[in-house]
């Protein structure tokens, strides 16, 4: 157990300040798990991980990846950086801009907010997962088709955040929209054809 | 153009378009909507390096110590570059410091996070030197002139025609005003920056975020001390330029720099902050101006005084084009600069008209508040005077106003300022300005080429920063070739394809639209000769159409099958900005606006915002009516919210994020509407550029709005709930 | 951002057990929407960062006490969602003033209510005083979002709860718990907010080790309630003032009332002045908009932000409005 909470990582940790929070659950827990052996339990979560770099297992659009992770990395700098899902955009070191917006468990979350080690075992949906091929959703449909993009650097983020809206809100009416929406910026002005496109969407059910 | 046979190369005549004219969606919106396609800032290639930045916190300041050894110890520090421009790590002679943000150190690292643990270790002090940045203070500037010995004010000059004097004699209506517009950071999404590999130590891969594809490879090769044909810029998505990114800058040969030494691709894109102080700003300007009428609203003089910064580096509002479309018998004019410590101005979406815009027609505005009589009236009536050089757009801006009034209902609307009369705290009021800009086609060249199955490529060293570039040239060679878009492949953003002028100043779609016309039209003219030998028909009864070669109309044999005819290898023909027949020059516009103002807690919303605009030819009215529509929100955005703010004590921009340097999100843009002005006279001048003219009305037509609405001028833009609310008080409104 | 450990406790003893090792250098991430902001500034540099979100009781709303006792974890969408709210309009009027769904669905209540100021000399790393060698920067320097109350000490910042307002005048409790594994206290919310006067204090009573682990509101008891968030931009913004009004109306008058600002002191403030003139009062535009008068008679503005008095008089005036039914939100 002690080995398992220090997996990958470099610094230090009183195992008593671990143990003496956990109490009867942890214990519980390690019953659970003992039997998988080290490889098992390496991967599942602790109470206290170091500061150093370790695993993190993320699950982004149906699949899983291991990455070796320090816990300062945010969700946006892991999916960008180290999985190379780079539709989610940074653009503020504030984060308020709404351009790396992605869905975990159903809700739009500012993917700069989230530290990756805080998501494991949570399913994240990024603009990536919002398309296969030449099958695309709907939001990126609509999108295309009333211009909501110009130099396109707001539009993932402006997707993502349609298209958790629209799961909430199928039939939002005009002033809906524009108070739910208000969470993304776009530079260039496309907010009429976002605007257009989700109204548009709404008066079928939300797509 | 097509009843004019001399001309070499034309457009078709405008009722045979299949796609030319119509709403086509942008061919690169799937790629941006689904998150594919990949910008600067997006390229990962293996073993990437992330960089970040150490910046002045001081406004003026020499570096008393810098020490970068602590953060070359950091494990994942891979390197770390002084810039030249801060401070000579060789002698440890410190350069001026002159702003906030001004780039010291950059470093490398494994990853962005270790690359900041070695910016914290960095130790660094800053001897302060005396700053100036209250760029509203003309009096402040010249008293800190004189206290310090630095310069802080420029003259820009004056001149004069006629006579200002007597005509404000004779005047029956004297209006003396002071208005102003706050400078704003161009704030591009994607930062500046690029990512840089090396292909051993003589050749650099660049992948740069700019306007400027085909001009920054040598701005690299220099510096670095490479031959041009050693460095290959790509830029196939930018995430904004605004006329901000024409240069590779000192943090992309940063960037290439730390990839030689380390020889590891590294990334370097400007943090938020950052981008917001040193990668651009458009100039403020303020203004102190008499304006003068006859009885009839006749406007006969005009004198004025306008300042505002040049930064450190010059680039303000000049002296020329004020008053701004409009000019007057009798006018005086004087410009000055104020120098101060903030971060370069760089070119702007129509620079200056905006200001220019706003300074003048405000006035012009409060001149017909004090004349009685309805500012419509008073602009319209004023047509006449406007500006040599585009006085022959009279009849249109007239058209123009026209419209946009209708479209508004603007003379049921209208009320005298600040006599709307309504319930309650929330006032409405109607605004209007004129704009105009040259445009006109960009230098550009390309190799297109026709492959014997049939199917088109293009490829020029242009660059799509959102406007359309792309579409319009697919649209260009589908329509002229008869085929679907999906037939064609338009090839760009890479330094190694046929040059093509930088993305700035509403002349890359005549650039390039015209240049892929002529490509296409000479590329035809050699198929339809095949076609007319193998066929035994004549050449000059050929059309292409629907997929199919034509002879007077029917069928001769498909396109595949003609360009079968080129044989083996691919046709290939270049193409070149053609002004003659194509493209012209000179737009103009009209906005009208109608807005709702609280009185008691200052804050303004958009209701109605309506734009007729003309720019000659359009090849797809879809992406023009976005155009005019991000110019008008662009508009809204440093009408009522953007700015910079600069703190006199500290000399720091205060607001270098995106809660404090506010942008309007989708709830703020209210209901927009946008007219394409385009009869047959604009059809037959051909292509002209778009993107500079619709942003330049907005300021001006939202603060006379504000005036009619509330019967109180709020002078200065943004047009903000505390300048709101001050400027009611001022009045006795509130 | 510099790197810190990362703990995950899933109680509320497991978190103040993880908290208090080295509890000067452990804070507590909820919804992340300011912290992560915070800490990649290198305003807040941690040891420690203890992750409170998978503490299933904190997520709870439950009746209690005569009241409610909502969990800290609840997002402004469970205010918005969750029906046993709506009876607390001013609250869900606040949660609904935010104009983005990613941060409605990410903020907590007690995040917010912890939320550090948005002084831009703070988030520019001149500490929550914004001292430059003695000098107040919001006084030398720009002022303009600064503190029109409570500003006599060094503290010209304002307060940044969205939330707080509404739940002060609703006379909501906050339920503190830590730093000892047994320790927890109701403190009433109008006390749970300080004005710091050193550089080393904070924005509320809240010491090392302990956390805000629920809300808890009063039985609604037929009075009504109203919140007016003045907001530049419809889309996500801070208010430049912002009040919440609640009133008892028995036989068409005022019988009790309680009228709290926010943005525009260090802390929440409640304002006595305005509820006495509303008592005994009908609510119209006049008696409102003299309660506003009243709210900002005592205002201490800076030089830069004397537009801030009449802000926060229209949003008090439009907050008792509201409460009474006599206007929407909106412009």
């Amino acid at each position: 157990m002690k080995d398992r909470q220090h997996a990958g990582g470099n610094t230090t940790v009183s195992r008593r300040a671990f143990l003496q929070g956990s109490g009867a659950a942890m214990a519980a827990t390690a019953i659970a798990t003992g039997a998988n052996e080290a490889v098992a339990e390496a991967e599942k979560p602790s109470r206290l991980r170091s500061a150093g770099p370790q695993k993190v297992v993320l699950t982004v659009n149906g699949k899983q990846h291991t990455l070796m992770l320090e816990p300062r990395v945010t969700l946006l700098e892991a999916l960008r950086n180290d999985l190379n899902l780079t539709g989610a955009k940074e653009v503020g070191n504030v984060s308020n801009d709404g351009a790396d917006t992605v869905i975990i468990d159903g809700k739009p979350v500012f993917a700069s907010t989230r530290l990756a080690i805080e998501v494991e075992g949570k399913n994240i949906t990024t603009v990536e997962g919002l398309s296969e091929g030449k099958n695309v959703d709907e939001v990126i449909t609509a999108f295309v088709k009333h211009d909501a993009t110009q130099c396109g650097y707001c539009t993932p983020g402006f997707v993502v955040a349609v298209r958790a809206f629209l799961n909430k809100n199928p039939g939002a009416n005009l002033e809906q929209i524009r108070k739910g929406l208000g969470g993304n910026i776009c530079r260039c002005g496309t907010y009429a054809g976002v605007t257009d496109a989700a109204v548009e969407l709404c008066k079928q059910g939300g797509a | 153009m097509a009843d004019e046979p001399n001309l070499e190369y034309f457009w078709p005549p405008r009722e045979e378009n299949v796609l030319i004219g119509k709403d086509i969606q942008r061919i690169d919106g799937i790629a941006k909507a689904t998150g594919r396609a990949k910008y600067s800032s997006d390229i990962n290639t293996p073993g990437t390096l992330f960089a970040k930045l150490l910046t002045s916190n001081q406004a003026a300041a020499k570096i008393k110590m810098l020490n970068i050894e602590p953060a070359k110890k950091v494990p994942g520090v891979r390197a770390v570059y002084v810039f030249p421009s801060a401070y000579d790590i060789a002698t440890g002679e410190s350069k001026e410091i002159r702003w906030d943000g001004a780039p010291i150190v950059a470093v490398a690292a494994d990853r962005p996070e270790i690359a900041a643990d070695g910016v914290r270790a960095i130790e660094i002090e800053y001897e302060p030197l005396p700053f100036f940045v209250d760029e509203e203070d003309l009096a402040g500037a010249e008293k800190a002139q004189e206290e310090t010995g630095i310069e802080r004010v420029k003259s820009l000059g004056d001149n004069t025609e006629g006579d200002v004097e007597s005509a404000l004699s004779e005047a029956a209506v004297v209006h003396k005003g002071y208005y102003g517009i706050h400078t704003i950071s161009h704030c591009c999404l994607e930062p500046h920056g690029s990512h840089c590999e090396w292909d051993g130590n003589d050749k650099l891969e660049v992948h740069l975020s700019t306007q400027n594809v085909s001009g920054t490879p040598g701005q690299f090769a220099g510096p670095l001390g490479l031959e041009q044909t050693a460095v290959h810029v790509q830029g196939h998505y930018e995430g904004g330029g605004f006329g901000s990114k024409f240069a590779a800058d000192e943090w992309d040969l940063a960037c290439a720099e730390m990839a030689k030494t380390t020889g590891k691709p590294v990334r370097l894109m400007l943090d938020r902050a950052t981008e917001l102080k040193i990668a651009g700003t458009r100039p403020s300007g303020f203004i102190d101006v008499t304006i003068a009428a006859d009885a009839e609203g006749n406007i006969i003089a005009w004198d004025s005084h306008h300042w505002g910064t040049s930064g450190m580096a010059g680039g303000t509002v000049t002296l020329g084009k004020i008053p701004y479309v409009f000019d007057f018998a009798n006018r005086n004019r004087k410009a000055t600069g104020l120098v101060c410590n903030t971060g370069p101005n760089r070119a702007w979406r129509a620079p200056p008209h905006p200001q220019l815009c706003a300074l003048t027609m405000t006035a012009m505005d409060d001149l017909a508040a004090k004349l009685e009589m309805d500012s419509y009236d008073l602009f319209m009536k004023n047509l006449p005077n406007v500006s040599k050089g585009i006085d022959d757009r009279i009849d249109v801006y007239a058209e123009q106003m026209k419209i946009a009034a209708e479209m508004i209902d603007w003379k049921a609307k209208w009320h005298p300022h600040g006599k709307g009369g309504g319930e309650g705290a929330v006032k409405r009021g109607l605004g209007m300005a004129l704009h105009t800009w040259g445009g006109g086609a960009g230098p550009c060249t390309c190799l297109l080429k026709v492959h014997p199955d049939g199917s088109v490529e293009t490829f020029l060293g242009s660059q799509d920063l959102g406007t359309g570039t792309r579409t319009v040239i697919a649209i260009v060679m589908a329509e002229t070739f008869g085929l679907t878009l999906d037939d064609v492949k338009v090839n760009l953003g890479s330094s190694r394809y046929p040059k093509s002028g930088a993305s700035g100043g509403s002349i890359t779609v005549g650039g390039v639209s015209s240049t892929h016309r002529m490509a296409a039209q000479k590329a035809l003219r050699q198929i339809f000769n095949l076609v007319a030998a193998k066929y035994d028909v004549k050449a000059d009864t050929l059309a292409a159409k629907g997929g199919q070669i034509l002879s007077d109309g029917k069928p001769v044999c498909s396109w595949k099958q003609a360009a079968g005819l080129v044989g083996p290898m691919p046709l290939e023909v270049q193409g070149e900005t053609t002004r003659e027949g194509l493209t012209s020059a000179t737009v103009g516009g009209v906005q009208m606006v109608e807005v709702s103002v609280n009185t008691e807690t200052g804050v303004i919303r958009i209701n109605d915002f309506v734009c007729v605009q003309d720019c000659g030819l359009i090849i797809d009215e879809l992406t023009a009516r976005s155009q005019v529509l991000g110019g008008m929100i662009m508009g809204i955005s440093y009408a009522l919210t953007e700015e910079r703010i600069m703190d006199s004590h500290t000399g720091r921009y205060l607001n270098a994020d995106l809660e404090n340097y506010k942008l309007p999100r989708i709830g703020d843009i209210g209901n927009l509407r946008v007219k394409m002005y385009q009869p047959a006279s604009e059809y037959n001048r051909g292509v002209v550029g778009l993107g500079e003219p619709p942003v330049i009305s907005p300021g001006a037509a939202i603060s006379n709005a504000v005036a009619n609405a509330t019967g109180v001028r709020v002078p200065v833009l943004p047009l903000t709930p505390q300048r709101v609310l001050d400027a009611l008080q001022k009045g006795g409104a509130a | 951002m510099k790197s810190f450990e990362f703990a995950n406790p899933q109680s509320e003893s497991e978190a103040l057990e993880l908290m208090n090792e080295n509890p000067e250098q452990t804070v507590v991430l909820a919804g992340g929407t300011d912290l992560i902001s915070l800490m990649q500034a290198d305003i807040i540099r941690p040891d420690r960062v203890v992750d409170i979100k998978n503490i299933d009781s904190m997520h709870d709303v439950q009746e209690a006490d005569g009241g409610l006792m909502v969990g800290a974890l609840n997002t402004l969408e469970d205010v918005l969602d969750n029906s046993r709210f709506a009876d607390y309009a001013s609250v869900v009027q606040a949660a609904d003033a935010v104009h983005a769904i990613q941060i409605q669905s990410s903020g907590t209540i007690a995040g917010d209510l912890c939320h550090l100021p948005n002084c831009w000399y703070y988030r520019n790393g001149y500490g929550l005083l914004a001292l430059d060698n003695g000098t107040s920067l919001p006084e030398a320097g720009d002022g303009r979002y600064h503190a029109i109350f409570g500003n006599s000490g060094p503290a010209k910042f304002v307060s940044a709860s969205r939330f707080a307002p509404a739940l002060i005048a609703w006379g909501a409790k906050v339920r503190i718990i830590g730093p000892g594994p047994d320790e927890a206290e109701m403190l009433p919310l109008e006390y749970f907010y300080t004005t710091p006067r050193t550089q080393r204090q904070g924005t509320t009573v809240l010491k090392p080790g302990q956390i805000v682990s629920h809300i808890w509101l009063p039985k609604p008891g037929g009075a009504v309630s109203g919140n007016y968030d003045v907001l530049q931009l419809e889309g996500l913004d801070w208010p430049l003032a912002s009040a919440a009004a609640t009133l008892t109306i028995s036989g068409g008058r005022v019988s009790e009332a309680r009228i709290v600002m926010g943005h525009v002191a260090p802390t929440p403030w409640v304002s006595h002045d305005a509820a006495t003139a509303l008592l005994g009062k009908t609510i119209t535009e006049q008696t409102a908009q003299a309660a506003g008068d009243a709210a900002v008679s005592r205002a201490t503005p800076l030089k830069d932000n004397g537009y801030k008095v009449q802000i926060a008089r229209a949003a008090v005036k439009r907050a008792i409005l509201r409460a009474a039914g006599l206007c929407e939100g909106g412009l």
